[in-house]
């Protein structure tokens, strides 16, 4: 039990860390990145949480969590690229 | 044999929250955003993979484990698309890595600037901290270029 209370002290550590990034990041791809290790962190927590209380359930929510930390973070970046969510892809026409 | 799994868990646990907080320290003091990049990957397979298998290990053989290894493939997965596409958005929005203009001056990839392009440079023209901005036609080519290079090391 003590090292999952270890473990989690130290993601709760780097989870701080990496709010902090996610506040003073000066551009927006500093606290998308920022964004994702905070959401892998979560994944962390909620595992280890699980253990600690002897409540596996939590992992559950933790595969949740792991499905939509990708999705989000394209979504984002991909708002942020193209200035919809609803555009095609690709590369842009050099003229436009 | 039970003991033993359990210490090994453990031991990988203990490991894996050492990178999880190194990955989280370069997220934090990194540079720019490339070099960020590198640190959140360190955090997101060395230090969420060895979390993961040591509490599989501490788990036993049991649905937890089957649990804790999808969300460690669907870690390992998404953590390098991730990585990429913010990546290819930072180049696409006109970043550029600090390091890209470097010269490296150490190790197999070494390319220092030569001793005659040190001799052939004019003190006039390698004061300007931004030489490739000049308007060309006052040098030639190649002793802006290398003008150019010697002012990139030197900043």
């Amino acid at each position: 039990m003590t090292v999952f209370a270890a473990a989690s002290i130290a993601v709760l550590v780097a989870l701080f860390l990496a709010v902090v990034r996610a506040l003073k990041g000066p551009t927006v791809f500093d606290r998308v990145l920022a964004g994702n290790s905070i959401g892998t962190g979560a994944i962390m927590l909620l595992a280890l949480f699980g253990f600690l209380t002897e409540r596996p359930e939590f992992l559950d929510i933790g595969i949740l969590y792991a499905l939509l930390n990708i999705i989000g973070t394209l979504a984002v970046l991909k708002f942020f690229r193209h200035g919809d969510l609803s555009h095609p892809g690709g590369e842009e026409p050099s003229e436009n | 044999m039970a003991e033993i799994s359990q210490i090994f868990g453990a031991v990988l646990i203990v490991m894996g929250s050492f990178f999880f907080v190194v990955g989280a320290v370069g997220i934090f003091r990194m540079p720019d955003v490339f070099t960020r990049m590198h640190a959140a990957g360190i955090s997101d397979t060395a230090g969420a993979g060895l979390l993961l298998v040591g509490m599989m290990f501490v788990a036993g053989l049991s649905l937890v484990t089957v649990k804790l290894a999808v969300i460690l493939v669907v870690i390992l997965y998404s953590s390098p698309i991730a990585t990429h596409a913010v990546a290819q958005a930072a180049l696409h929005a006109g970043l550029e890595p600090i390091l890209a203009n470097k010269k490296i001056m150490v190790g197999p990839g070494a390319h220092p600037v030569p001793e005659k392009d040190k001799a052939k440079k004019a003190p006039p023209q390698t004061k300007s901290r931004t030489p490739t901005r000049r308007p060309a036609g006052k040098t030639s080519g190649k002793a802006r270029s290398t003008a150019a290079r010697k002012g990139r090391t030197r900043s």
